[in-house]
């Protein structure tokens, strides 16, 4: 993902009708985003549902069926920008259903606005999205307690809701300084962009302020190089008759010219003798930056293989530990054959034991059951049929993740993560 | 392995500032790389368009120094400026690429189409866009298409799986993780592929201007003939002209998007540079879609249902 400054992608989670839709309709509107015949269309089917004020939710809820039930079914992804930096929204749906959709939404998330209902505090889908962000490895985490113009005694209310947040986190692994309590009214647009004055109490930033200011990371821990190799250029055209680049985009840490990397996962070394692009050659090249590698050396590579830093190359794996979101319909069984994809690598795999379910309700581990059904996580073993060059997922977001999909169908199957990525959480063990 | 001394790289420059417009660039390059390495027979849907021709540059600079791994695939209304068709033409000549025109006037002809009553020829585009699929066997088809366009389009995967009739499940989406993109798809399927799904039309606009990316002349400011309908700037062409109390006008105008001339409108304006457009787009109180496409006026889900039914 990027590391550029000035662009930050966010994703929205809560419950059904915690009043997400309408946040981000709000975000829209009040950062102008929101185009004078978008707004006309809304005023116009706000009046047909027999709605007073303009329903901002109807900016967002995009397909057909969504309109008809009030719900949001699907990720929607939104635009929104302000003088200091451009925003990638993904919005999640609230239904438990569609956690699945909920976890697209924060896999490439650097920071996540989860929505509470000022009226009704945490509950338990609130439990569970924080414990998929903290899987997931968020690095911000925004609570919006909304409604707050609905409840009396708004300040002990926040208080409660925000120590009750803060305890929830702590024990998730975050530190207090990636975790933000906001009050807000996504309806009347309290704290969203403007302070508000019914809020006293609070004298924080307003949403968009602390979305224009937070850290935009993207990474835990500094990591050396991680190159997944693309796609091989060769021209063969009287201009460039030898010319041969490794074209990739720098998955982690960077790479500078002269660096001596290695290729994994066969090992062998050399050294980058230059980084190009259409644009012209760099010297230095940062996350997120899509390039093509010259090496000094004629080495065996192809899409599939990393080309990653010397100093902390990962050891190729066959055999680990892996937790797993399960996405689909179809249950996951022990001794699944299944295909697995890492970065530009796809090869066979068998999925060996279940060892450990993930109950996210009482943040504690329990026994696998038989056999994992659909927005289940869980803890297994994975064998595959190729190495793969993987970091542990705490370690690294990019080079940590994998998808399972199914050989038959072709469908994405589970979003993986390499290692027990359970073990930061500080989670009971009931087993 | 000794560490041998680095080559001299002439011009080389440090990577200090990298912006929203370089991530949105990486994003796509990385993209249409991993089709080209996953993908048989890819195509690029290329109107001449803004968008499509954004496409094509990103496209260009993915593969560089190499040719285009791609051909290219036109899907021809018969409702064209001339300037449009000028254009595509010089693109395709000047880059050496390869052009497939899937015509709806030759559906017409032969009666496989018939015109609408409203002569609109935006919704015929999708049988002769499935077809030239088909017959050229494309597995992968590259579009233009950005989710800030459209409220379905915001639903779209940047990796959309169409089946033997080319339509589009909402409810059946693969969940799309990180950046890893799975293209599997049975013999007979497809898939749509956005590399742009992440821009806005500005971030269009600015990275068009940054590269000085040439487009068809009628993106900018000139004075043509036309006439209001629906409270758009329509021109007369093949598609028809004014009709009863409709009064041709010479008027400073300019498109913002390229589409069948018979719904496709202009806007006034006075822009004739990229930065002119930019400033003008910046200010601008309305959508493109909703600014001069009269075929997404329609209904609330006009454009979800053209999507399931296999258009792009």
């Amino acid at each position: 993902m990027s590391h550029a400054p000035d662009l930050l992608r966010i994703a929205t989670a809560g419950s059904v009708d915690d009043g997400k839709s309408t946040l981000v309709g709000r975000l829209l509107y009040d950062t102008k985003s929101v185009l004078a015949d978008q707004i006309d269309a809304v005023t116009k089917a706000s009046v047909d549902r027999g709605l007073d004020t303009p329903d901002l939710s109807l900016l967002v809820d995009g397909l057909r069926a969504e309109r008809e039930q009030g719900i949001t079914i699907d990720v929607a992804y939104r635009y929104f920008a302000t003088p200091a930096r451009s925003f990638v929204l993904a919005d999640t749906p609230g239904h438990v259903q569609y956690t699945r959709n909920t976890v697209s939404g924060a896999s490439t998330a650097q920071l996540v606005i989860l929505l509470v209902d000022a009226r009704n505090g945490v509950v338990a889908q609130t439990r569970r999205h924080a414990a998929v962000m903290a899987l997931l490895g968020v690095p911000q985490l925004v609570l919006a307690v909304n409604k707050i113009d609905l409840v009396d005694d708004a300040a002990s209310v926040f208080a409660e809701i925000s120590a009750e947040f803060g305890e929830l986190t702590r024990s998730l692994g975050w530190s207090p300084e990636q975790v933000t309590s906001i009050p807000v009214s996504a309806l009347h647009g309290d704290n969203i962009a403007k302070p508000s004055e019914n809020t006293p109490f609070y004298d924080g930033p307003t949403l968009i302020e602390h979305l224009e200011t937070v850290p935009n990371l993207t990474e835990r821990a500094p990591v050396g190089l991680r190159f997944p190799v693309q796609y091989v250029i060769r021209p063969r055209t009287p201009e460039y008759p030898d010319y041969r680049g490794y074209a990739g985009q720098i998955a982690a840490g960077r790479v500078t010219v002269g660096d001596e990397i290695v290729v994994l996962p066969s090992g062998q070394r050399t050294t980058v003798s230059g980084i190009d692009t259409a644009d012209g050659p760099l010297e230095t090249a940062h996350t997120g930056r899509s390039v093509t590698l010259l090496l000094a050396d004629d080495v065996d590579i192809s899409r599939g293989d990393l080309i990653a830093a010397v100093a902390d190359a990962p050891e190729p794996i066959q055999q680990f530990t892996a937790t797993v979101c399960w996405l689909a319909e179809k249950p996951l069984r022990p001794g699944a054959r299944l295909l697995l994809k890492h970065g530009t690598k796809t090869t066979q795999a068998i999925v060996g034991g279940l060892d450990a379910l993930f109950d996210e309700q009482n943040l504690a581990l329990v026994d696998a059951p038989e056999t994992v059904e659909l927005n289940q996580i869980v803890r297994i073993s994975v064998q595959t049929a190729e190495p793969i060059p993987a970091d542990d997922y705490q370690v690294n977001r990019e080079s940590g993740s994998f998808l399972l999909i199914d050989p038959a169908g072709g469908n994405t199957l589970a979003a993986g993560l390499v290692g027990d990525a359970l073990a930061p959480l500080h989670l009971k063990e009931l087993v | 392995m000794t560490i041998t001394e680095p080559q001299p790289v002439r011009d080389a420059v440090a990577d200090d500032d990298f912006s929203t417009l370089d991530a949105l660039e990486s994003e796509a390059i990385h993209i249409f790389r991993e089709v080209a390495g996953e993908f048989e027979r890819p195509v690029i849907l290329f109107s001449g368009g803004k968008d499509s021709t954004v496409l094509l540059h990103v496209a260009l600079k993915a593969f560089w120094p190499a040719p285009l791994p791609f051909s290219l695939l036109h899907v021809d209304t018969g409702h064209n400026l001339p300037e449009v068709l000028e254009f595509r033409d010089q693109v395709v000549e000047r880059h050496n690429l390869r052009l497939h025109v899937a015509s709806v006037e030759e559906y017409l002809a032969d009666g496989r189409l018939t015109e609408r009553p409203d002569g609109v020829r935006n919704p015929l585009q999708t049988i002769p866009l499935l077809d030239a699929i088909t017959e050229n066997r494309f597995d992968a088809v590259f579009g233009g298409g950005r989710r800030d366009e459209e409220r379905s389009r915001a639903k779209e995967r940047i990796f959309s799986l169409r089946n033997a009739f080319g339509q589009w499940d909402p409810k059946r989406q693969r969940p799309e993780l990180w950046n890893l993109y799975n293209g599997r798809h049975a013999p007979g399927e497809h898939v749509r592929v956005f590399p742009l799904s992440n821009w806005t039309e500005l971030d269009v606009w600015r990275y068009i201007t940054r590269e000085q990316v040439l487009l068809p002349s009628i993106y900018y400011a000139h004075e043509r003939d036309v006439f209001q309908r629906d409270g758009m700037w329509m021109t007369p062409g093949v598609w028809g002209g004014p009709r009863d109390g409709e009064v041709l006008e010479r008027r400073w105008v300019r498109y913002r998007t390229v589409g069948d001339g018979s719904s496709t409108g202009a806007v006034l304006s006075e822009a004739r540079t990229n930065e002119e457009v930019l400033a003008e787009v910046a200010a601008s109180r309305l959508t493109e879609r909703g600014a001069t496409r009269g075929d997404d006026r329609v209904s609330e889900a006009a454009m979800e249902d053209r999507k399931r039914e296999g258009y792009f």
